[in-house]
């Protein structure tokens, strides 16, 4: 592998280059899904890639995502390696049956006499007034699945690195890519491939401890800014994998700060947050405060209006809102 | 009549006793507590697998349902690997976790044997697609129950293997009862082969109790499909003598049919023939079914001596490294 080289592209664009350098790496990698070579896709992460690869590599579907995502576990079984495109993560649901009953546990009937070497790449997030049936995340509707992985990517950098490490993955990933990130620029180190079931520490602080996904990220960095100003320093770590959940880096970080802040772009009740807040209260984790999540409202869902979607998606002020409250500096 | 012809004849009529006894074997596993959970005998259905995997070539693969005991069998896995699956022991084709519904050999290209109603199809559709972009001219089967052409993933995977000419054959086993419920209370036709017309490929009723038949016309479908020009669906006529699974008794069945269907019973429809070309005689047959038997008992008794799996060595099954 060449050393990686330090670039600077939008989100969009790294996605892009991850699919190019590993379907340039390993014939045996597919992209298949819905309008996938049709003009580049639909959010044209997919750009250039039918010329380049041709269309036995780069395959529009019929629109049919259980069928389809069984289709690419058929061929996983065969050699293949098919990274198979939601075009909302919204559509997950009607592929539950593949998602569920078959990627995680494939192997395991077999008694581990075969690997399903698919990835899922689920193009996920508010924030497009896209209405209620386009606009979740959908990052923790699977994570309770032994079998499966499941990723998600806050930054160009990241969405490159986790994409080719979930693509060399030999077992089912489903890859989280935010649509309101498409447009945003970061440097990608060319090259790189990330380890699987790491969290990432973004910023350093000693005062808080905020955890984010995805689009919420950037507000968890934007409002640790805020609080930096204020006084307040808060460590942000982007957890990046949901299965296998990265703990350690959470509880490191939460043994010193002694105080947790979770922000998350789905309701609080059954995803990673509430995990990560049970587990740790398991382990009887110690406290200054107790710790508190940031989410979508558990009464309400996503609106199209675009004044209550940006309302109702947590914003940097609510997480600088919240953070202060656990600091006992409202 | 070739010896060859013969060798086969002789070859299919052992098979098929074999999976008719092993199935009754299982019965009496299950009454001793042997074997637990669920299980979906096909006895009365064993032309089909039989006779479709003959005409499979050794590189080719299949999936197929819970109700598979037949095609492992006929695939060739050894029946005190297939015991050995059902009683949970590590001996068994998955290591004792798959069970009844899972048995599966990748070894043999048995890629599949799936739990949930119509899963099996895209799978082997994607088999067949993965072998025509690695330039291979291997086959892929699927075999289904008549409840499955109800269900979204039987439409949708004839229609993508349709559109991409892929090679992989669809057997619809058409035993007239999807679980508990007759066929024509839940399809609104009785030829199911004619559900393959929407989507432009050959759909071909088949009498499934006749394994010379069923094994011609899978030759062609899989001839069909190596040489480049699509998939088909296959409708086998057949019939199962016992009731959908463990805790059916198969009630709703109407007075006489079992018996007008055990008039053409696989085996003796097969064993007649044998009998005429003076293959086997009656009496021949009649030794050959206590050897199989006595093979059977040998089978579950080995496989009963096995030892049960550890649940922690389970946990490699899991992830691939």
């Amino acid at each position: 592998m060449s050393t990686p080289n330090n670039v600077e592209m939008t989100y969009r664009d790294a996605i892009n280059a991850a699919l190019v350098d590993e379907m340039a790496a390993d014939d045996a990698v597919l992209l298949m899904g819905e309008d996938v070579a049709s003009d580049g896709g639909v959010f044209k992460t997919n750009t250039g890639l039918l010329e380049r690869f041709g269309p036995q590599r780069v395959i529009n579907t019929p629109i049919c995502e259980n069928t389809f995502t069984g289709v690419a576990l058929g061929m996983s079984l065969m050699g293949m390696r098919p990274v198979v495109e939601f075009m909302f993560a919204d559509f997950l649901p009607t592929a539950a049956d593949a998602i569920v009953n078959q990627l995680p546990k494939y192997r395991y009937m077999s008694g581990g006499n075969c690997s399903v070497p698919v990835t899922i790449r689920a193009v996920s997030g508010a924030t497009g007034r896209f209405g209620t049936q386009h606009s979740a995340t959908g990052e923790s509707w699977f994570m309770g699945l032994p079998g499966l992985k499941v990723v998600t990517a806050s930054t160009p950098g990241s969405a490159y690195s986790l994409l080719r490490g979930a693509i060399r993955e030999n077992n089912p990933v489903i890859f989280h890519e935010h649509k309101g990130l498409f447009g945003r620029k970061g440097p990608v180190a060319r090259g790189e491939v990330a380890e699987v079931g790491k969290a990432a520490v973004l910023r350093e602080g000693d005062d808080l401890t905020i955890v984010a996904t995805l689009l919420m990220v950037d507000r968890a960095l934007e409002a640790a800014n805020t609080l930096a100003a204020m006084g307040i320093e808060a460590e942000v770590i982007d957890l990046r994998w949901i299965r296998p959940l990265d703990i350690d880096t959470v509880r490191k970080s939460v043994g010193r700060t002694k105080r947790l802040l979770v922000v998350e772009e789905q309701v609080h009740s059954g995803g990673w947050g509430a995990t990560i807040i049970s587990r740790l209260a398991a382990e009887g984790t110690a406290y200054r405060a107790a710790p508190r999540a940031v989410s979508l409202p558990d009464h309400l869902l996503m609106p199209y209006s675009p004044q209550l979607e940006d309302q109702i998606v947590p914003s940097a002020a609510v997480c600088v809102d919240a953070a202060r409250g656990l600091c006992g500096s409202t | 009549m070739t010896a060859t012809k013969s060798d086969q004849h002789l070859a299919w009529y052992r098979r098929m006793l074999e999976i008719r006894l092993f199935e009754e074997k299982v019965q009496e596993l299950f009454m001793e507590g042997l074997i637990q959970g669920t299980t979906h005998l096909c006895q009365g259905q064993e032309a089909v697998s039989v006779g479709a995997i003959a005409a499979m070539r050794a590189d080719d693969v299949l999936t197929n349902t819970y109700r598979g005991h037949g095609q492992a069998l006929a695939r060739g896995m050894a029946p005190e690997t297939a015991f050995a699956e059902l009683m949970g022991r590590r001996t068994g084709g998955s290591g004792g976790v798959g069970g009844s519904m899972h048995l599966v050999d990748f070894s043999m290209g048995n890629i599949g044997s799936n739990a949930i109603v119509g899963a099996g199809l895209p799978i082997a559709v994607g088999a067949a697609m993965a072998f025509k972009f690695q330039g291979q001219d291997r086959v892929a089967l699927t075999f289904f129950g008549d409840g499955a052409t109800n269900i979204g993933t039987f439409h949708e995977s004839l229609n993508m293997a349709a559109v991409w000419s892929a090679p992989v054959v669809f057997i619809i086993e058409n035993n007239l009862y999807g679980e508990y419920t007759p066929l024509r209370a839940t399809a609104p036709l009785d030829d199911l082969a004619r559900r393959a017309d929407p989507f432009g490929i050959p759909g071909i009723v088949v009498d499934g109790q006749d394994v010379d038949v069923v094994r011609d016309a899978v030759a062609t479908a899989i001839a069909r499909a190596r040489s480049g020009a699509g998939p088909s669906l296959l409708e086998m006529k057949t019939y199962r003598y016992r009731g959908h699974s463990r805790s059916d008794p198969a009630k709703y069945r109407p007075e006489g049919e079992l018996e007008r269907w055990k008039r053409r019973d696989p085996i003796n429809i097969l064993g007649e023939r044998l009998a005429a070309d003076r293959i086997l005689s009656p009496e021949a047959q009649e030794e050959l079914a206590v050897d199989v038997q006595r093979e059977i008992d040998a089978a579950a008794h080995r496989a009963a001596e096995a030892p049960f799996p550890e649940l922690e060595e389970t946990a490699s099954y899991v992830y691939a490294e």
